[in-house]
């Protein structure tokens, strides 16, 4: 077809000349004549230059024949990957509360590639309007099947027309929508000719007056002429577009909610000091001096058991114990496949320098929930080092030149009624050992942090911490004896 | 100043938010999930946004969007989900837009596992994506880091227009260390010379990627590369260890720096002098310092949980020296005694 470009510079809401397209025609678009981008780049430019919005507007320009529609629209502009324009949108409405933000796509865009951003970004009811270029084939790379293509329809990649057992059928994107609850509005238009254009015009503006308004989702489908690729001439392309295309897309307004939707009001971001330091809570927490002390021996401990025994939350019990003095210290939960089999463990190392590998290959103390982490750990442990476990483990041979105790935590923590404080009576028999250099103090201290958000759990947990101190203060007397 | 024992993952969204990060968009994954977590917990107390994204491809272009408004916008994933996210990467580089992504990597290569590894390398440092562009990456090695680096990171997205992306991986998200609270909130303003917000000032703006133009698209790509040619001249950051009078220098960056660190103390013990040459910045990368640790005879081990991604920006650093290699996969880590050996062998 003969390349005369149609005139629409100085159109309402348009740039007067387009020096972003470069070239010689400054006053004309790249699109072919009879293109039905040309006619909604003209309604949406005359609907924000009546609303008085330009300032707000932020026009996104989809990958397409309209990838270029920046050139045109007097507003903000963003141009997008395939059919992410929705996921851009919400990133700038989300942003930029007082923003307009448009989302301009063809069928190829919104309906394939993009067709998950398109319904997420309608469920979520965000503040947008979407135009959507139904012309039923892929324009700008060469004419290749859409989603939209009607059965029988030749395309570049349909030579033989769709065929529905091959392609499936035409997918009708405004009734998916219609499905959803948030969407505000959604109509159905065409871009055919005159008469249907001044109907178009109306759903365009209403799209936009919603947005104006900050009322949500607007949704406006156009059935647009793409004679070129469909090598039509504009009678012929016009009777597609009513007959055959109508026929499969009924032209509708599926939905209107403009007067009953509250408008969405976002927050303003707090960017102050104060309070980040208030949700952070760190006008209660600690200022600890971390002081190095190269004389003080750096201890790692290995705490094992099933999922649910309290294994990481002991861990975590211990390096508060140690951060409240000072200590350098880290907690590290172990990965693994023996996750999945219920079981877990965690690393603790206290230092008095910054600690290199978070990791316990080697113990200096091992504690031991159940008999299989007693098992698999207990090799590992350092000559000269401990090894505490639950007496409900059954009997153990201590590893050659390692000291084995055996604490009965589980029944401790029922005896007292909470026999899921098992790992609290196993920490009071770490601080019993005094293994770890920390002072007394350090582990009922703890809880205060561990237990900020139940503070009521306090005063039984440190009856039970004294407990199971005790249990190994009364096994380290008979062993005296 | 106040601190907390803190797991790295929710480290990095405190140093987000007294950055001035406002907007946070995400998909779960693990290991990164927790950040997801504490973003949509704490986010929302201050009025910042967040928005669980429907895939990590819609997730990083709202980052788009909310960049292309002017804002601060942190996002965060690990493998697969980076994967995605490397179309929505390139088109930020592309059109200049600034953000930061933190990348959490776990073991792959396809759905892999969630163990740690550092197999992200050259996903993060070579571009990524499509088309010649480079993210400015930096390794924490440290949950103090975790936070620190965000501040950095956002300072280094703005000045440069540039994706940032702090590369970490599972152990450094999960592991809890004392985190001493940043004294600065920032305040973020918006650049309206170049950002498109939907205000009367920032009207006549632009942000695209596309350049139909032969010639245009090549002085762009020089004006790319003439930037990154900047921040490899301003922005190269490493820190030493004992390596005054190293002989075998351990290069290694991240959680396997620390494991390394232990090795080189373990070292000295047995009185091999090692040392750890520990790159902060990956993209740049210490290019120089490299070499003049090259010139000055030193030995090099890479330590690092991938395939020698890093050895080979080792080896080119050092004028092609031998690097030798000790690494684990499928989220093992690199144990000491490993280490120890080959220093060892080279020493
Ligand atoms: C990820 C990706 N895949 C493919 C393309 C190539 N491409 C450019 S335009 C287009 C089709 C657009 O068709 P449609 O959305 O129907 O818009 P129209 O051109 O008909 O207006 C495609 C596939 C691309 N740019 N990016």
């Amino acid at each position: 077809m003969a390349a005369k470009e149609k005139l629409i510079g100085g159109h309402p809401g348009l740039y007067a000349e387009f020096p972003r397209k470069g070239g010689s025609a400054q006053t004309a678009t790249h699109y072919c004549p009879g293109c039905g981008h040309g006619i909604l780049h003209k309604l949406i430019g005359e609907a924000m230059a009546d609303l008085g919005i330009q300032d707000r507007c932020v026009v996104i320009s989809p990958v397409g024949c309209a990838v270029f529609a920046y050139y045109y629209l007097d507003s903000g502009n963003v141009q997008a990957a395939h059919g992410r324009a929705p996921a851009i949108a919400t990133g700038i409405s989300r942003a930029e509360d007082n923003a307009i933000v448009i989302a301009y796509q063809g069928d190829g865009d919104l309906a394939s590639i993009g067709l998950n951003e398109t319904i997420q970004a309608a469920n979520r009811g965000e503040k947008l309007a979407v135009f959507f270029i139904n012309n039923t084939v892929y324009g700008m790379t060469g004419g290749q099947m859409a989603p939209t293509t009607l059965i029988g329809e030749v395309t570049a990649t349909t030579p033989a027309g769709r065929d529905p057992r091959d392609q499936g059928y035409p997918i009708h994107i405004s009734e998916i929508l219609d499905t959803l609850k948030a969407p505000v509005f959604i109509e159905r238009a065409s871009l055919s000719d005159i008469e249907h254009i001044r109907k178009a015009r109306r759903a365009v503006r209403k799209a936009l007056e919603i947005q104006r308004d900050k009322k949500g989702y607007a949704f406006v489908e156009l059935l647009s002429p793409c004679p070129t690729i469909l090598r039509m001439d504009t009678a012929a392309i016009t009777r597609f577009i009513n007959e055959q295309m109508e026929l499969e897309f009924p032209l509708k307004r599926f939905r209107d909610k403009s007067n009953e939707a509250e408008p969405i009001v976002r927050q303003e971001s707090d960017f102050s000091r104060e309070s980040l330091d208030r949700i952070f809570g760190c006008e209660d927490s600690v200022c600890v001096e971390f002081k190095k002390d190269p004389e003080f021996v750096p201890k790692g401990v290995k705490i094992a058991g099933f999922g649910g025994q309290g294994v990481l939350s002991l861990g975590l019990a211990l390096a508060q114990a140690a951060f409240g003095c000072g200590r350098f210290v880290s907690w590290y939960p172990d990965y693994g496949p023996e996750q999945r089999g219920g079981t877990s463990n965690c690393s603790v190392i206290v230092s008095g320098e910054p600690i290199g590998s978070p990791v316990v290959d080697h113990p200096d103390v091992l504690v031991a929930f159940n008999r299989p982490s007693l098992e698999k750990f207990a090799p590992s442990v350092k000559k000269g080092g401990v090894i505490l476990y639950d007496s409900l483990a059954g009997q153990f041979q201590a590893p050659e030149g390692v000291r084995v105790i055996s604490v009965p935590a589980t029944e401790i923590a029922t005896d007292k009624g909470a026999h899921m404080a098992a790992n609290t009576a196993m920490f009071g028999a770490l601080m019993q050992t005094g293994k770890l250099g920390l002072p007394r103090e350090a582990y009922g201290n703890a809880f205060r942090v561990t237990f900020a958000k139940k503070p009521k759990l306090i005063p039984k947990n440190l009856e039970i911490l004294e407990a199971g101190a005790q249990a190994v203060k009364v096994l380290e007397m008979s062993a005296r004896k | 100043m106040a601190s907390q024992l803190v797991a790295g993952n929710s480290a990095v969204v405190v140093g987000a938010l007294y950055a001035g990060c406002d907007c946070f968009f995400g998909y779960p994954i693990t290991p990164a999930s927790e950040i997801l977590h504490e973003a949509s917990r704490y986010f929302p107390k201050l009025g910042r946004k967040f928005v669980q994204a429907e895939s990590e491809e819609a997730a990083i272009n709202m980052v788009y969007g909310a960049a292309t408004a002017g804002h601060r916008v942190l996002a965060a994933s690990s493998g697969p989900g980076m994967s995605l996210k490397q179309e929505g990467i390139t088109y930020i580089a592309g059109a200049e837009l600034p953000c930061v992504i933190v990348d959490i990597c776990r073991a792959g290569p396809g759905l892999g596992n969630i163990g740690p590894e550092q197999s992200d390398y050259n996903q993060a440092c070579k571009g990524g994506g499509h088309g010649c562009y480079n993210n400015i990456v930096l390794a924490p090695g440290s949950v103090q880091e975790m936070c620190d680096f965000a501040t950095r990171s956002f300072e280094l997205a703005f000045k440069y227009r540039n994706p940032v992306v702090v590369l970490a991986d599972g152990v450094l998200g999960h592991m809890v260390e004392p985190l001493q609270f940043p004294e600065v909130a920032v305040q973020p303003t918006i650049d309206t010379t170049w950002a498109v917000a939907g205000r009367a000032e920032t009207r006549g703006n632009l942000v695209t990627s596309i350049s139909l133009n032969f010639d245009d698209l090549e002085r762009h790509n020089y004006r790319l590369q003439e930037k990154y040619q900047r921040i490899k001249e301003n922005e190269v950051l490493w820190e030493g260890y004992k390596l005054e009078d190293a002989d075998v220098v351990l290069v290694s960056y991240g959680i396997s720096s620390r494991i390394a660190r232990s090795a080189v103390d373990a070292a000295r013990k047995e009185g091999i002098k090692a040392g750890l040459f520990r790159p902060i910045t990956l993209f740049p990368f210490p290019e120089k310092e490299i070499r003049q640790l090259a010139d000055r005879g030193c030995k090099f081990i890479s330590v690092e949980m991938s395939n020698g991604q890093m050895r080979e920006d080792i080896r080119l650093a050092s004028g092609c020296k031998p690097v030798e290699l000790v690494c684990r996969y499928g989220g093992n880590l690199i144990n000491i005694d490993q280490t120890m050996e080959k220093i060892r062998e080279v020493a």
